[in-house]
């Protein structure tokens, strides 16, 4: 899947998009931000509190709990802060 | 009648009003967001994700079109960085009459600050720092659930 990653999250992991192909055990996001926090120090630092954390499955909002399906892209980011 | 726009380029106050104002409307209102210059700021950076970002703003356009009677909508945010004075974003309604372009000019300004993928980032002389979103925020865009009929209830 296309992973996508936004400000501080971006900055922490080093890149703003990379392709992945989780484990059959990540059923839902929080499951993908573990996952993700294992591939290396800067996604570890960038997932380290899911609470800070939200995402899209194809450019829609979800709640981390939301199962990811047969999401093709989804991002990971902090709470919006636009306007 | 719906126009949304996620753009680099400055917001042309007078453009934008001149567009509404062509709706055949009997009020037009309008925000504006200027990028502020206290606590030492230096410039502002926007980020956002592309292709989300429009579709989203189209929702908040449509969900307010369904709730009040609208003649035009616009939505413009800009991107990249800007400077303290510059304008950031831009919401105008065009409608038969003020209640409706008074409200749903507030409820489009609530819903984006939540339901719009943009991130602020604060650059302070050397020092650079992601805006923390605000509960205030939540609670603004959530009133608009709560109370159906009466938007300013609270």
């Amino acid at each position: 899947m296309d992973l996508l990653y936004f400000a501080w999250v971006r900055e922490r992991i080093g890149t703003g998009q990379e392709q992945r192909d989780p484990p059959e055990a990540v059923v839902n996001v929080a499951d993908l931000i573990d996952w993700l926090a294992t591939l290396s120090p800067g996604h570890a630092e960038a997932m380290a509190e899911p609470a800070r954390l939200r995402a899209a499955i194809d450019q829609k909002f979800v709640a981390l709990d939301a199962p990811l399906g047969s999401a093709r892209e989804v991002a990971i980011f902090p709470p919006v802060t636009g306007g | 009648m719906i126009r949304v726009s996620v753009d680099p380029a400055p917001i042309e106050l007078a453009v934008e009003v001149a567009a509404l104002e062509e709706r055949g409307a009997g009020g037009i209102a309008t925000f504006t967001g200027v990028v502020r210059g206290d606590d030492g700021v230096t410039a502002l950076e926007l980020e956002h994700y592309p292709g989300m970002t429009e579709q989203a703003l189209i929702a908040i356009a449509e969900a307010a079109t369904e709730r009040w009677s609208l003649l035009g909508v616009t939505m413009v945010h800009r991107v990249g960085v800007m400077l303290p004075g510059e304008r950031i974003v831009f919401i105008g309604t065009a409608a038969h009459h003020r209640r409706e372009a008074l409200d749903a000019c507030a409820y489009l300004i609530d819903r984006l600050k939540t339901d719009a993928p943009f991130w602020k980032r604060e650059q302070t002389g050397e020092d650079a720092r992601w805006v923390e979103a605000r509960a205030g925020d939540v609670e603004a865009s959530g009133r608009w659930n709560e109370a159906e009929n009466q938007p300013f209830s609270d």
